[in-house]
C-alpha cells in the first residue's frame, strides 16, 4: 500500500453542494404534482382526553374542502403504528397508536382529525371550523408520578404505565465490590428532554395509481425501506406496490427515523380520494407530534477506592417513552445506554435496571447519540464528582481508570477492538493546554472570575450494528447495509446504496471510495440513494453507521467487480488472470507495463461481450451486503474550558478541544463537519435546550421563540482534531464519525460549569445550566454572599 | 369571509430579473408566492415564528423573512432569491465559499443564510467573525454548529476584496 491515496483522506468539496447552494435541491415540500391535495391535521387542546364527539359538518361546507376524516374513517382501514424493536426480556407491552385517535387522545401531539383542501391555507381554516367534544382526563407528565400507585393510566395494555423492565448485570456484584471501595457516590441525575428541531419540519406526498396498484410515497425519511416495508405493513399493501422515495432531507439527527402517522394517513387518502395528498409538518406540531430524546431520571451510584478508581456503577433509570412507544425507542435507554456505563474505563462492574414509561407527552425515540450521551454523561459526571470528593485533579482520575490496551472486554461484554484511550486523553490535554488553564484558573478566581475546565472522556458502540446482535436484542431486522455498484459501458458508475445520507455527504464520500478503488476520477461516480425502486433494500442513516457499514458495503461491492473487471482484463491482453495488475485505473500483464488495458476499455468489453472468458457474464455490475462482525467503537477525549459571569451567571465557552478517533476518514472536511455540528448540539443540552410541559401536558416550549436551539452567537469555535486508528474488522477501517460531538460535549460542558464553581461548594446542578440555574443553585445553597466575597 | 384576506389582489415585482404578474389571496405570504405560485423552491420553510431565516430573500436590496411579508407587500418591488444569485452560471462568491468551506451539510438553512450574508457583506466587506456572527444570528441551523459557515462568510468576504467589490448578484 505504498501507493498514494488519491481520493481517500482527502478534504473533497461535496458533490451534493452545486444543488443545495443554488436552491435546486428537492424536498418534500418542494414536489408538486399535478392535482395534488393537501392535508392538515387537527391535533387536541388536552395531553389526556376521550373524545366524546366529532362535528365536521361547518368544516366540510367550507368552499375548497374536500373531506374531513376522523379516527373512524381510519380505524379499520389501517392498523396501529406499533414499534419495530420489541425488546426481549423486557416484558415489553403491546402498546398501539392509531394514526388518527378515535376514543381517547394521550398527547397534544395526536390527530383527532385530517382535512383535505384544494390549498393549505384552506385546510387551516378548516381545522378551525371542526368541533370536538372532549372528557378531560387525569394528566401525568412526570415518570416518577407516572409509576407511583394511583396515577393516571395511559394504555390498558400497559398497568402502572410501566411499558417495559430491562435489567442487565455485567462483571462482578455491585453489592461486592462497594464492600472494597472507600467512597460510595449517590446522585440523581436529570438527563433533560430534547427537541431534535431539524430545520425541515417532517412531510410527505403520497400519490396512487389505481390501474397499477402502486403507490408512491414522498417522505421525510432517513431510512425509506425501513418506512416501505413498516407503511406497507399497516396500510395493508403489498410491499413491492409501494415506493418510498426520500428525496433531499433536511436533517433528522434521529427524529426522521420513525414512521409516524402523517405519512400513513396521507398514503391512505391518497388511494381513496384518487388524488397526490400533501402534508407539510408546521414547526409547532415539528415540537408536539415528532419524536424527542433523552428524558431520564438516573439514580448513579458509584464505587471508587481512594486512588480515583472505580470499582462500579448502578443505575436506576426511568426512561420517558411519552405516550406511544415509537419505532426504536425501547432499545435507546437499554442497548445503547446499559451496554455503554462502563465507557472507556476498567469498571469492574455495571448494574442498571431500566424502566420505560408511558406519559402524556410526545414519544421520546432516538435523538443524536440515542441512549450513549446519557450513559456518558452519567460517567463523566461521576469522574468529575469521585475526583471532587478525594481532593483529585479530574484528568488523574481518569487516568488511574482509562483501559490501557485494546483489544478489551470490556464489562457489559462489548469488545473493544482497538484504541488508543490513554495516548488521545493525554493529546487532548496537551493540545487544550489543560495545565496551563489550571493555573490561569487559580489566578483568575483570585481577581473574581469563575472559570472552569471540563473533561469528557468517551467511547461508543455505533456502526450498527451486527445482525445477530440486533435481532438477540429484539430488533425488527438486521443491521446490515446494502450496495449495488453499476458499471456503465462508457466506464462511468452509479452506486444504489441502502444508506440515506440527509447532510452527511456521502454522495462524496461514498464516490471517493469508489473513485480511490477503481482508479477513476470521482467524477465519473454517482451516488444513487433514497428511492426505494431503485436501491437495494437497506436499513439507511443513523447510528453513525453509513460510513462503517454502507462505506463497507460499497468497498465490498467494488471488490467484486475488480474481480469480474479483472478476468475481462486477462481475456482481453491475453494474459493469466493471475497475471494481471491493477493500478491508477489500468490493468496489465505483470512485468510488462506496456500491455495494459484502462477500467473503461473493461467496461466497454463487458457489454460488447464478444471477448469475454467463457465463465463469465456479460455486464458489469455486483451488490455487495455488509453485515459488521462487531459494532465499531469510536472514542476520544473532548476539553472545554468554560467562564461564568458572577453577577449574570451566563456561561460563555472560552475554549473547545475535541480529539476524535474514528478510526479511518475518509474526508476530513466533512468528518470535522460532523464533529462541528455533533458538539454544538451536545453544548445546547449542557446550556440551553429544554422541553417543558406544565401539569396538563402542555407543552411550553413549543416553538423556536420558547426552545432554544443555538444561534451563531451562542456557541464557540469548535477546534477538531483526528487519531486514527483503523477497526481492525472493518474492511475501510472506519468506524463512524456522526455521534462523537454530541456524546462528548454534553459533560465536557457541565463539567467545565461545575469545576468553575467548585470553589463556591456546589457539586452538581441539572442540565441545562442556564443563568437562572445556575443563580438559583447558589443563592438555594446561600452561596451568592460568598462569591460576592470572591468566593474564598 | 371577508377580511379574512380572501379577496384576490394583482401583485407584480421583478423577481431575479424577471417581470412577474399574478392574482393571489391577500393573505398569500411571500414565501408561497415565490415557492408555490413562481415555482422557485430554493427558499425554504423552517418555522412559523419568523425564528429561523430559512425563507430569507432580497427584497429592495435589503434581506427580508419572506414568510414575514405578504406578497402584496412585495408589489412593486425587486426580489432576488437563491436561484437567481450565481451570474450566467458562475457561482457567487457566497456560493463558492460555501461549498468550499463545507458551510452546509442538509442544505436546508442556506439559501436563507447566503441572502442573509449576501446583504451584509454588502453592508459590511471586512467583517470580524464576530461581526459575521451577529449578522447570521436570524438564521438557525441545526447541522453545521455555524463554525464553517461563519468561514464561509469570511472566506466569501476575502473573495469580494480581492475583486475589489462586492459581487451583485443575479441577471
Amino acid at each position: 500500500m505504498a501507493r498514494e491515496r488519491r481520493y481517500i483522506g482527502k478534504r473533497i468539496k461535496r458533490k451534493e453542494d452545486p444543488r443545495l447552494i443554488t436552491g435546486k435541491g428537492l424536498y418534500v415540500d418542494d414536489i408538486h404534482l399535478p392535482g395534488m391535495v393537501y392535508a392538515a391535521f387537527l391535533r387536541p387542546p388536552y395531553a389526556h382526553a376521550r373524545i366524546k364527539s366529532i362535528d365536521t359538518s361547518k368544516a366540510e361546507k367550507i368552499p375548497g374542502v374536500i373531506g374531513v376524516f376522523t379516527g373512524e374513517y381510519f380505524k379499520d382501514k389501517v392498523a396501529p403504528l406499533t414499534t419495530a424493536w420489541a425488546l426481549t426480556n423486557a416484558d415489553l407491552k403491546p402498546v398501539k397508536w392509531p394514526v388518527v385517535a378515535y376514543d381517547k387522545v394521550r398527547f397534544t401531539g395526536d390527530i383527532v382529525a385530517v382535512v383535505v383542501a384544494e390549498d393549505p391555507y384552506t385546510a387551516y381554516d378548516a381545522l378551525e371550523a371542526i368541533e370536538v367534544e372532549y372528557e378531560p382526563l387525569p394528566v401525568v407528565v412526570d415518570v416518577e408520578e407516572a409509576v407511583k400507585p394511583g396515577a393516571p393510566q395511559l394504555h390498558d395494555e400497559a398497568p402502572g404505565n410501566i411499558a417495559f423492565k430491562w435489567t442487565f448485570r455485567g462483571g462482578r456484584d455491585f453489592d461486592e465490590v462497594a464492600k472494597e471501595a472507600d467512597i460510595i457516590v449517590k446522585k440523581r441525575f436529570i438527563n433533560q428532554r430534547l427537541i431534535p428541531s431539524a430545520m425541515e419540519t417532517r412531510a410527505a406526498v403520497a400519490s396512487y395509481n389505481p390501474a397499477t396498484g402502486e403507490l408512491t410515497v414522498w417522505v421525510t425519511s432517513q431510512n425509506p425501506h425501513v418506512h416501505r416495508l413498516i407503511m406497507a405493513s399497516v396500510l395493508g399493501i403489498p410491499e413491492h406496490k409501494l415506493r418510498v422515495i426520500a428525496p433531499d432531507v433536511g436533517g433528522g439527527f434521529g427524529s426522521k427515523i420513525p414512521v409516524y402517522p402523517g405519512e400513513v394517513i396521507v398514503a391512505r387518502l391518497a388511494m381513496d380520494l384518487g388524488r397526490p395528498v400533501k402534508w407539510v409538518e408546521t414547526r409547532r406540531e415539528n415540537f408536539l407530534g415528532t419524536i424527542h430524546g433523552r428524558d431520564h431520571v438516573d439514580y448513579v451510584e458509584v464505587a471508587a477506592k481512594k486512588n480515583g478508581e472505580v470499582l462500579g456503577v448502578r443505575v436506576r433509570t426511568l426512561a420517558n417513552l411519552g405516550a406511544y412507544i415509537s419505532t426504536a425507542a425501547p432499545g435507546v435507554p437499554t442497548i445503547l445506554f446499559g451496554l455503554m456505563l462502563s465507557g472507556p474505563y476498567k469498571i469492574k462492574s455495571v448494574d442498571v435496571e431500566v424502566k420505560g414509561v408511558l406519559t402524556n407527552t410526545t414519544p421520546v425515540d432516538a435523538y443524536r447519540g440515542a441512549g450513549r450521551p446519557e450513559a456518558t454523561y452519567i460517567l463523566e459526571r461521576m469522574m468529575d464528582i469521585v475526583a471532587r470528593r478525594l481532593g483529585m485533579d479530574p484528568a488523574d482520575v481518569r487516568r488511574v481508570n482509562l483501559i490501557e490496551k485494546a483489544p478489551y472486554t470490556a464489562v457489559t461484554g462489548l469488545t473493544y477492538d482497538s484504541g488508543r484511550y490513554l495516548e488521545v486523553f493525554e493529546k487532548a490535554l496537551k493540545i487544550a493546554e489543560y495545565y496551563k488553564w489550571r493555573e490561569v484558573q487559580s489566578e483568575e478566581r483570585r481577581k473574581g472570575r469563575l472559570i472552569g475546565i471540563g473533561i469528557s472522556s468517551y467511547i461508543e458502540m455505533c456502526g450498527l450494528a451486527p445482525s445477530r446482535i440486533a435481532r438477540a436484542t429484539g430488533f425488527g431486522l438486521g443491521l446490515w447495509e446494502s450496495v449495488l455498484v453499476r458499471v456503465h459501458p462508457t466506464g462511468k458508475v452509479s452506486v444504489y446504496t441502502g444508506s440515506h445520507p440527509h447532510g452527511q455527504g456521502e454522495e462524496t464520500s461514498f464516490a471517493q471510495i469508489v473513485a480511490e478503488e477503481l482508479g477513476i476520477p470521482i467524477e465519473d461516480v454517482e451516488i444513487v440513494h433514497g428511492d426505494t425502486a431503485q436501491t437495494p433494500f437497506g436499513m439507511g442513516t443513523y447510528g453513525s453507521r453509513t460510513t462503517p457499514v454502507g462505506g463497507a458495503a460499497v468497498y465490498r461491492a467494488v471488490a467484486k467487480i475488480k474481480e469480474k473487471a479483472r478476468k475481462i482484463a486477462a481475456a482481453l491482453l491475453e494474459a493469466r488472470e493471475e497475471d494481471i495488475e491493477f493500478s491508477e485505473g489500468k490493468f496489465y500483464v505483470k512485468g510488462h507495463p506496456e500491455k495494459s488495458v484502462t477500467f473503461q476499455d473493461v467496461a466497454l468489453a463487458a457489454y460488447t461481450a464478444d471477448k469475454l472468458p467463457p465463465d463469465v457474464e456479460p455486464g458489469l455490475e455486483a451488490i455487495a451486503f455488509y453485515d459488521p462482525e462487531n459494532f465499531t467503537f469510536p472514542y476520544g477525549t473532548h476539553i472545554a474550558v468554560v467562564e461564568v459571569d458572577p453577577e449574570t451567571f451566563k456561561v460563555k465557552i472560552l475554549r473547545y478541544v475535541a480529539v476524535d478517533d474514528a478510526g479511518v476518514i475518509i474526508n476530513p472536511l466533512l468528518a470535522e463537519g460532523q464533529v462541528h455540528g455533533g458538539v454544538v448540539q451536545g453544548i445546547a443540552q449542557a446550556l440551553y435546550e429544554y422541553a417543558v410541559y406544565d401539569e396538563n401536558g402542555n407543552l411550553l416550549t413549543a416553538g423556536f421563540n420558547d426552545y432554544m436551539i443555538p444561534t451563531a452567537l451562542d456557541v464557540p469555535n469548535i477546534e477538531s482534531y483526528f487519531e486514527e486508528t483503523p477497526a481492525p474488522h472493518n474492511p475501510l477501517g472506519a468506524k463512524g464519525i456522526g455521534e462523537t460531538g454530541t456524546i462528548a460535549a454534553t459533560p465536557a460542558v457541565v463539567n467545565a460549569v461545575l469545576d468553575a464553581l467548585a470553589h463556591l461548594g456546589i457539586e452538581h446542578i441539572d442540565m441545562p445550566l442556564t443563568p437562572y440555574r445556575i443563580w438559583k443553585a447558589l443563592k438555594e445553597a446561600g452561596l451568592l454572599e460568598k462569591l460576592k466575597a470572591g468566593g474564598e | 369571509m371577508e377580511g379574512e384576506g380572501l379577496e384576490v389582489v394583482e401583485v407584480s415585482m421583478k423577481v431575479n430579473g424577471k417581470p412577474v404578474k399574478a392574482k393571489v389571496p391577500a393573505r398569500m405570504l411571500l414565501v408561497h408566492f415565490l415557492r408555490d405560485v413562481l415555482g422557485l423552491t430554493g427558499t425554504h420553510v423552517g418555522c412559523d415564528t419568523s425564528n429561523c431565516g430559512a425563507c430569507t430573500v432580497i427584497m429592495n436590496g435589503k434581506a427580508v423573512k419572506s414568510c414575514t411579508v405578504f406578497a402584496f407587500m412585495a408589489d412593486g418591488a425587486e426580489i432576488l432569491t437563491i436561484e437567481g444569485l450565481a451570474q450566467n452560471g458562475k457561482l457567487h462568491p457566497i456560493q463558492e465559499a460555501f461549498w468550499e468551506n463545507h458551510g452546509l451539510q442538509c442544505g436546508f438553512c442556506t439559501p436563507g443564510m447566503i441572502m442573509t450574508l449576501y446583504d451584509f457583506l454588502n453592508r459590511n466587506p471586512e467583517p470580524t467573525e464576530e461581526e459575521v456572527r451577529r449578522a447570521i444570528e436570524g438564521n438557525l441551523c441545526r447541522c453545521t454548529g455555524y463554525v464553517n459557515i461563519v468561514r464561509s462568510a469570511l472566506a466569501a468576504a476575502e473573495k469580494m476584496r480581492a475583486v475589489g467589490r462586492w459581487v451583485k448578484g443575479g441577471a
